[in-house]
Formats: structure tokens, C-alpha cells, sequence
């Protein structure tokens, strides 16, 4: 088969990203895999071979460990409440309400912020000795946000306590304030696909506003909400500027997660095998969220 | 019925407070004379409004944000072109093999960056770009190919086959047909493209704090800086972050019917 001069070109369009994304993606995620192989642990490069050492090291150091516990929590919270305020506040503008777009609106605008502006601000918000506590002390009830060290629920588990950090509820209450627009919009745009004949045939059925949500609508949101799920996890399992500017590794390591130790280790103890290492982990677990995701959503694309 | 209005607006007013509080603060704080700057009055408005936190803001943020502004233009637009390159031969001019090349392109889009950074800044230091603002754009543009490239592919993928076939009919060629039929319907396209590079660029933070140090730092470092300053009192710090937000928040007021576009593209699909 002759290859023809359009064809030609379209390859010489695709050709130049197509090399930088093999080279800069995978070829150097290639290349930090080898560097978390091997021993340079200071600054001076040494790629003589480590084998796994650096990840042994890793998953026995209270840090890491401890960071691997924080990201499993802010996870879950972060994902749930994005979730559960943003189809909640969804469903609520798809009802008649007045001035619609500027509650739309108001809703969606942290999404234009950077991450490090929400932190210097919720950082102040939730300072245990002003920000929210002059209300709350009213009611006598002074948290220490993200100041607490406590674990709820804790147990003994390797060597750090496993629980529910307190002071991570304050980075999921700003993360939360923060992208829930993200969800919001994703809902208000699955809503707004629903065709209304659907709703009025469940209506003649004698269904109730509650039910119709219940059995016809939320059932269609159902890919939203996977989507949802991936795009916030990945997020959150790579976060790195709202903790580094709102509350740092914290007292004990409460706030403290693998992005976070990553640059650190890396960029300001030299441990470079050791950040390639964290890097590789954090890698593999965004990719058990978006590998089957991606393959899902492209064959289901093309077919 | 009045009482379901009664809760409905209850909620919508109450979340939106919520979600208002802290712009309150930033901006009731920073207009504050530096005598009413303390804790316990926090949410207190001033009694009187004094720009001085504004004055020292500005003159420790603005060269950096000057950078932000050198680094977002050309990163911006390199990346919009490149996508819709991309997106024009991945929609229109499909081969064997082109679903899998978007898909290879797409995961970039999801990598946590810290996985290709070691390398990333040893290379930028062999071609001496590193603690640079080239080097942030080159950084840029590369790992923003993943979305721009998503974003034009579904884009073009609205437009009808049927036109670049009858285009085809008349004789004219894969450039030909990229400037006079694809190019003049690519406006909203670009735009969209355009708002949500712009937007994630200047809010960026893990490349510019790792790959510049000094003079060459984009705006969120500083305010970062900033912020991590003990000697810096707190009505300068919301000031700096009023102002580093400021080109996004614009944007985002002007032009935030494409920055949601911009913001459901990002869901893959298509």
C-alpha cells in the first residue's frame, strides 16, 4: 500500500508531540524507575544498582507510612463529600430557584484559584486561634484543625498509629471547597442531558419528584459519577501544593503526604533514589485508577 | 410548597456563604490598616480602607508575576497549536494504530509529576534551560499536550466528516483543508483551550517551585514565599493572594461559560 501525500503529512503533524510524549512521559518515567533502583542518595549522582533497597526502606519508615495512611483518608473524605455536595447542590439548581447562574456561579469559581492560594487562605480560616474558632468558641468548642495530632479510631499498625488523622479534615475541607465545583458541573451537565420527556413519562406513571430522582435520574448519572471518582482520585493521590502551602508535613506527620515527602526527600535532603522511589509508588496508584478507566472510555470511543 | 422554596433558598444561601467566607476574608483583611490586623477581629471590616498591604504586595510579587505572565502567553499558545494539530489528524486523518497513539498521548494527562521530574530537571539542566522561564515554557507545553490534544480531538470530532470530504472532492489537500475548513471553525475551540491552559498554567505550582529558584519564579511561588514568611504580616499575604489569583479570577468572571467547557473536556470521552 502507497502511502499518500496527505497521509504523509497528517504523520508529520502527530510525529513531533508523538516523540516528545514518548520521550518525556514514558521514557522518563523509564528513567526514574532506574533512578528509584539505584543509590544515589545524595548529590552526587550514583547509579550503581540498589535493587529494591530504597522501597524497603521506604514502606518500613514511619513517614512513608504514615503518608500512605493520610492519602487513603483524604481520599475517601475528599472523594465523598465532592461528591455527595456536588450532586446535592446539582439536584438543588435543577429545581426552580431564583438567580440560578449567580449561585452556579458562586459554586464554581474556587476552580479558577490555584491550589496554593486556597491554601494560604484556609490556611488562616482554620487557624485554631482565629478564622472559624471566633464563631465556634462562642458554642465553647475550640478545634485545633489541623494542628490536632489525635487519630481517631487508631490502631497499632506497623509502626504508626492507623486511623483518621484529625487535622487531614482541615485539607479535606478546603480541598472540598475547592473542586466541588468540578462535580457540580459534571452533574449540572448530566442533568441537563436527561431529555424531560423521560421525567414526564415517569410523572403520568405516578411517580413522586423524589422517586423519579431515585429510580431514573441518578441511575443515568452513574458514569458522571464514575468519572467523578477517577478524575478526584487521581488528584488527590498526587497532591502535593494545597498541603505544602496550607499545613506542611504537620506536627508527627499528620498532614503530611507522598507528594509532599517526595519533594522534600528529593529536592531539599538530596535522597534522590529514595523521592524516585515515592514517585514510582504514587505512579502505580493513579495507574490502578486510570489504566482500566482509560482503556473503558476509549473502547467504548471507538466502538 | 413555601415551605420546600423556604429550604431550598436556606441551603443555596447557606453553601454559598460557605463558599463566599473566604473571599471575605481575603478582602475585608487585606484593605485593613495594619493596626486592625489581629486575630481575634479577623472577621471585623475595617473602619478605615488603606491599600498599603496592596503597596507592599505588589512591589514583592510583581516582577514575579511578570514572570507568570512571560511563562503562561507563549505556553499557552505553543500548546494550543500543537493540540490541535494533534486533534486534527487524530479526528479526521485516523490510521491503524491512531487510537492507540491518543490513548499513550491521553495518559500523560493523569501521570502524578513527580514520577518524570528527576529526570525532567537533569535534562532541562543539560541544555542549560533549567531555573529558567524557557524551560518552564518547554515543561509546559510538552506535558500539556495530553489535554490540548484531548480537547481539539472531541472538538473536531463534532465537525462533520461529510465537509472534509467534500472539500476533498474539490481537490483540496490534509493543509489545505486544515486552513480553510478546519482552522475558521476551531475559534470557540481554541478559546476554550486557551482559558483552561491559561488557567491551570499560572496556578501551577509543583514545576515552578522545582525547576526555578530565584529570579526566574512564576507568581505562586512567591506568594507561597510569602505566605511561609514569619516577618510578613498576614493582611500582605491575602493582598499577594488577592493579587496572584487576580488573571484567573478574570478570566473566570469575563469568560466562564468556556472555562466550564474547558472543565467537562477534561472528563476523556468522545
Amino acid at each position: 500500500m502507497r502511502i499518500t501525500k496527505d497521509q504523509l503529512m497528517a504523520l508529520l503533524f502527530l510525529t513531533p508531540s508523538f516523540i516528545l510524549i514518548c520521550i518525556f512521559v514514558y521514557g522518563f518515567i523509564g528513567w526514574t524507575g532506574w533512578v528509584s533502583l539505584s543509590n544515589w542518595n545524595s548529590l552526587v549522582p550514583d547509579m550503581s544498582f540498589a535493587g529494591l533497597k530504597n522501597y524497603l526502606y521506604l514502606f518500613a519508615d514511619y513517614r512513608f507510612q504514615a503518608d500512605l495512611r493520610n492519602t487513603v483518608f483524604f481520599t475517601i473524605l475528599f472523594i465523598g463529600f465532592v461528591i455527595i455536595m456536588g450532586l446535592s447542590l446539582a439536584i438543588l439548581l435543577d429545581q426552580k430557584v431564583l438567580g440560578k447562574s449567580i449561585f452556579r456561579n458562586i459554586f464554581l469559581f474556587p476552580m479558577a484559584l490555584s491550589f496554593v492560594v486556597t491554601g494560604v487562605v484556609w490556611q488562616w480560616l482554620l487557624n485554631p486561634s482565629t478564622g472559624f474558632n471566633e464563631f465556634l468558641k462562642i458554642f465553647g468548642w475550640e478545634p485545633k484543625w489541623y494542628t490536632d495530632t489525635n487519630i481517631l479510631f487508631g490502631f497499632q499498625w506497623g509502626s504508626i498509629e492507623f486511623g483518621l488523622p484529625v487535622a487531614m479534615i482541615a485539607v479535606v475541607i478546603a480541598a472540598v471547597w475547592q473542586m466541588t465545583g468540578f462535580s457540580l458541573a459534571m452533574y449540572i451537565a448530566g442533568l441537563t442531558g436527561i431529555p424531560e420527556e423521560l421525567r414526564e413519562a415517569a410523572r403520568i406513571d405516578g411517580a413522586s419528584e423524589l422517586q423519579i430522582y431515585r429510580k431514573v435520574i441518578l441511575p443515568m448519572l452513574t458514569p458522571i459519577t464514575v468519572s467523578v471518582v477517577i478524575i478526584m482520585a487521581h488528584i488527590s493521590l498526587k497532591i502535593f501544593d494545597l498541603i505544602y502551602a496550607m499545613t506542611g508535613s504537620g506536627a508527627n506527620y499528620v498532614t503530611d503526604v507522598p507528594g509532599v515527602y517526595m519533594f522534600e526527600t528529593t529536592f531539599r535532603g538530596n535522597y534522590y533514589a529514595n523521592g524516585a522511589a515515592i514517585a514510582i509508588i504514587m505512579l502505580l496508584l493513579v495507574a490502578v485508577f486510570i489504566v482500566p478507566y482509560l482503556i473503558n472510555s476509549r473502547r467504548g470511543a471507538s466502538s | 410548597m413555601i415551605a420546600r422554596s423556604i429550604i431550598k433558598y436556606t441551603i443555596a444561601i447557606a453553601v454559598a456563604i460557605f463558599f463566599l467566607l473566604p473571599i471575605y476574608v481575603i478582602v475585608i483583611t487585606s484593605l485593613k490598616p495594619l493596626d486592625e490586623v489581629s486575630l481575634s477581629q479577623m472577621w471585623a471590616l475595617p473602619t478605615a480602607i488603606d491599600f498599603s498591604s496592596y503597596t507592599e504586595a505588589f512591589s514583592e510579587l510583581a516582577p514575579n508575576f511578570m514572570n507568570s505572565l512571560y511563562l503562561v502567553i507563549p505556553a499557552t499558545l505553543l500548546s494550543a497549536i500543537l493540540g490541535a494539530m494533534n486533534g486534527y489528524v487524530l479526528s479526521k486523518w485516523k490510521f491503524k494504530g491512531s487510537e492507540i497513539i491518543f490513548t499513550m498521548i491521553l495518559f500523560g494527562m493523569f501521570i502524578p509529576y513527580q514520577s518524570i521530574l528527576i529526570p525532567l530537571i537533569q535534562f532541562l539542566n543539560q541544555i542549560n534551560l533549567y531555573n529558567s522561564i524557557a524551560g518552564l515554557v518547554f515543561t509546559h507545553v510538552v506535558y500539556g499536550l495530553p489535554i490540548t490534544t484531548l480537547m481539539f480531538r472531541n472538538f473536531y470530532a463534532n465537525i462533520p466528516d461529510s465537509m472534509i470530504e467534500a472539500a476533498q472532492v474539490d481537490g483540496a489537500s490534509f493543509l489545505g483543508i486544515f486552513r480553510r475548513v478546519i482552522l475558521p471553525l476551531s475559534i470557540t475551540g481554541f478559546v476554550v483551550v486557551a482559558i483552561w491552559q491559561f488557567t491551570n498554567i499560572w496556578n501551577e505550582f509543583l514545576f515552578a517551585v522545582t525547576i526555578t529558584n530565584s529570579g526566574s519564579q512564576p507568581v505562586m511561588v512567591a506568594l507561597q514565599n510569602l505566605s511561609g514568611s514569619q516577618i510578613v504580616q498576614w493582611n500582605v499575604q491575602m493582598a499577594g493572594a488577592l493579587l496572584a489569583a487576580m488573571p484567573t479570577l478574570l478570566v473566570y468572571i469575563l469568560l466562564g461559560k468556556y472555562f466550564v467547557r474547558g472543565l467537562l473536556a477534561g472528563s476523556v470521552k468522545g
